[in-house]
């Protein structure tokens, strides 16, 4: 029983891509292919979800994807109100169901959650009503599935296709809900060896069982690789005696020129920002030629254009 | 009150006895069990035909809530839960609030409970004055007040010279020690088992590793002390194994594990259901089996329900922020005959993890159903299937991860202190 899927196997709710078949996955990635243009057209809107209202609930503060949902939404002509509830009435002690319910209220269509805690957005689509859809825009350490898919769409314009490819995500698997949606998509849509490369304080117990291959030499992990996925490395990682210090991480697993040499000579750069730079990646591979940073930003509108149609009913 | 229970199916672990007899109760005592005594008139005959007749159920832990929580239960609804859970004796642990580290709350809780219908309540008093580790209790006037043992229940004690003082001066009295193996440190900021399924769903774990060094502190504390310790709510198959060695080297030590870890395990997380954020955390499938196993081999020697009535407002809240603990004194006897029907265990050796092996562990009389011994009776039946809802719980806390499963077995009567204190309708 997937929460996520209708009885008849449409998406209901976009939570994670654990577990979502294939062909969601595809269909996904090919309906965000036919909103590429739109960005470029001179009015920049379609009409799929006119009269739709769409909530931007972030329960943690963020710009970047906050921004890109409500200019994906705009873009589909939908009503986008944001909510900062991290900064309004989760401070004065409102629980989350009362909020959820108060916007209910307010006739939402669809929720975009962002919240601290691993499995918020499940338990916020377990006490919905039925016509409101759930889009998690980041949970804990858990998922953040639009991120997912617009690397994959990323990985797909640049390469074509999955079957043959070598993808390494370096850095902080421990903490990244990116790591984790990145790896089950790559995983479900038949990427036949995909890796993860970090010191053992940063990467989960039994991280092998998500069908990954286990690297903790970055020399060794990268050679031969087609696309090369660095993560963000916070920097209270130190604090919690994880690594000793940023310039050591930079030293064995930071991603430098003459690393990234190892790796296959078209291979693609990928990081889902805001970079660290000296400290997870080396400014001149982030500005190189091999980096896809962000042809990544102008997809994640696409993608997440193509998650919200789908959602409401708009299929193309 | 004279009671006669008629033709039931009487188990005794005790006593070794399995087969269909009679028992008479009077003035709180169990007069016969066979024969009626000469002019036996019963106030009341329970037809016991079809049913089974046990010693009554002892619960190594049970959380009262009071003092200091009766938002989330009260010590009547708990009380009645426990009996219509056929539990007549239970452990609370002192984590109320204040904590039980006072021989006055002790006494307060006493005789608020012996006012109440239900079963016997058997504080264990606070190890460390507020459970905080630092400094101890008053041991010996809280045993007088009451205590039957000394714990930090899930309060952390991180100072092991604290530990060591504290068996040393328990020795010194023979008391015993409660204690739950758990290394604070490496169990800091951890919700779930350290493991695949933690991994997969983003959820801060905490290691078997916590469990095992805790362990080997603590017993190798207990061997330099001599101090009684028994072992709360193990959780792991290393830490299992440990408990198992240490008793085969002579350390006499003892050990329980929670009902719901018996059945459930780290794969039943996914979907984030708050209900399943327990402590200790349900780990991976091999630690479920080897639970299993140890119970049915006799390494863990009682089963108990850890019950822990929570409010719904703690539950409703997204998995990390979730408080935790299960609401379980009703389903101890059906979670335990689960386990026996699904490893074939007997019904005598099932009866025996929840009633005369607790109640040697908690020092107390019944347990048994001994001619002269106290009337603490359950009444069940073994067939009756029903189904776990907020509704079919008495308990104020619903918080269940059983909640709309199917149970097989279901107390119709609990006698405590040859009182009739539940009775099926």
């Amino acid at each position: 029983m997937n929460p996520q899927l209708t009885t008849d196997g449409r998406l209901r709710h976009l939570l994670t891509l654990d577990g979502l078949p294939r062909a969601i996955l595809t269909q996904i990635l090919d309906t965000a292919e036919s909103f590429m243009d739109v960005g470029e057209r001179e009015v920049k809107k379609v009409p799929l979800l006119r009269g739709k209202s769409i909530f931007n609930l972030f329960f943690e503060p963020s710009t970047r994807t906050r921004t890109t949902f409500e200019i994906a939404a705009k873009r589909l002509s939908a009503d986008v109100v944001n909510l900062n509830i991290a900064t309004s009435s989760q401070t004065k002690g409102e629980a989350i169901l009362d909020t959820v319910d108060n916007l209910a209220a307010m006739h939402a269509d669809m929720f975009i959650v962002r919240h601290s805690q691993s499995g918020a957005a499940h338990f916020i689509a377990r006490n919905v009503a039925p016509h409101i859809s759930v889009v998690n825009a980041g949970d804990g350490r858990h998922a953040h599935p639009t991120q997912g898919l617009l690397d994959m769409f990323t990985i797909r314009r640049y390469k074509g296709a999955f079957h043959n490819l070598t993808v390494a995500v370096v850095g902080d698997v421990l903490h990244s809900r990116v790591a984790r949606s990145q790896i089950h998509a790559l995983t479900t849509l038949g990427v036949p060896e995909v890796r993860v490369i970090g010191p053992k304080t940063l990467l989960p117990a039994g991280v092998e069982q998500m069908g990954v291959k286990v690297f903790h030499n970055m020399e060794q992990g990268l050679a031969g690789c087609d696309v090369v996925i660095m993560l963000r490395l916070q920097n209270e990682r130190m604090r919690g005696a994880l690594l000793p210090s940023a310039q050591e991480y930079f030293k064995f697993f930071g991603l430098t020129p003459e690393k990234l040499a190892l790796a296959k000579p078209d291979a693609i750069v990928m990081h889902p920002g805001p970079m660290n730079r000296g400290v997870e990646i080396d400014s001149e591979v982030a500005d190189g030629p091999q980096s896809v940073i962000l042809p990544q930003v102008t997809y994640g509108i696409a993608v997440r254009m193509a998650v919200m149609a789908m959602l409401a009913g708009g299929s193309q | 009150m004279k009671i006669a229970i008629k033709g039931g199916r009487v188990i005794d672990p005790m006593n070794q006895r399995d087969g269909v007899a009679d028992i008479y109760v009077a003035a709180g005592k169990i007069v016969a069990v066979g024969e009626a005594p000469a002019d036996f008139h019963a106030n009341r005959t329970i037809d016991a035909s079809g049913l089974v007749v046990c010693p009554g159920l002892v619960d190594l832990s049970v959380r009262l809530r009071e003092p200091g929580f009766e938002y989330k239960a009260t010590l009547e609804s708990e009380m009645l839960a426990a009996a219509s859970g056929g539990v007549t004796s239970l452990a609370c642990p002192p984590d109320t609030d204040p904590p039980l580290d006072e021989p006055g709350l002790v006494e307060m809780l006493k005789f608020r409970a012996k006012n109440l219908p239900g079963p016997r309540v058997y504080p264990i008093g606070a190890l460390t004055q507020k459970l905080e580790g630092k400094l101890l209790t008053e041991m010996a006037e809280l045993t007088e007040a009451g205590c039957r043992a000394f714990t930090q229940a899930d309060a952390p004690l991180t100072d092991s010279q604290v530990l060591l003082r504290a068996m040393e001066y328990a020795a010194t009295f023979g008391f015993s020690l409660w204690l739950r193996p758990q290394d604070v440190s490496l169990a800091r900021g951890g919700i779930a088992h350290d493991g695949a399924i933690a991994s997969r769903l983003g959820l801060p774990g905490i290691p078997s590793l916590a469990e095992t060094v805790a362990l080997a502190t603590i017993l190798q504390l207990a061997r330099a002390t001599g101090a009684r310790v028994h072992l709360s709510r193990l959780s792991t198959r290393e830490g299992i194994a440990m408990v198992r060695a240490a008793k085969a080297q002579g350390l006499a030590v003892s050990c329980d594990v929670a009902t719901p870890h018996v059945h459930l395990c780290e794969n039943d997380l996914v979907g984030f259901d708050a209900h399943l954020h327990l402590t200790p955390p349900l780990r991976a499938l091999r630690d479920r089996d080897a639970i299993r196993e140890a119970l049915r081999d006799g390494s863990i020697d009682a089963l108990c329900s850890d019950h822990t009535p929570v409010d719904e407002d703690e539950k409703q809240v997204p998995f990390g922020e979730s408080s935790p603990g299960a609401s379980g004194v009703e389903l101890l006897l059906p979670l335990t005959l689960k386990w026996a029907r699904e490893m074939d265990v007997p019904l005598m050796q099932a009866i025996d993890l929840v009633s005369w092996k607790p109640a040697q562990i908690l020092g107390v009389p019944g347990g048994h159903l001994s001619v002269g011994s106290c009337a603490d009776i359950c009444v069940f039946d073994e067939t009756e299937e029903w189904q776990v809802s907020p509704r079919s719980l008495a308990s104020q806390g619903k918080n269940t991860p059983f909640l709309n499963q199917p149970m097989q077995g279901r107390v119709r009567y609990t006698i405590i202190d040859g009182h009739l204190d539940f009775e099926a309708h």
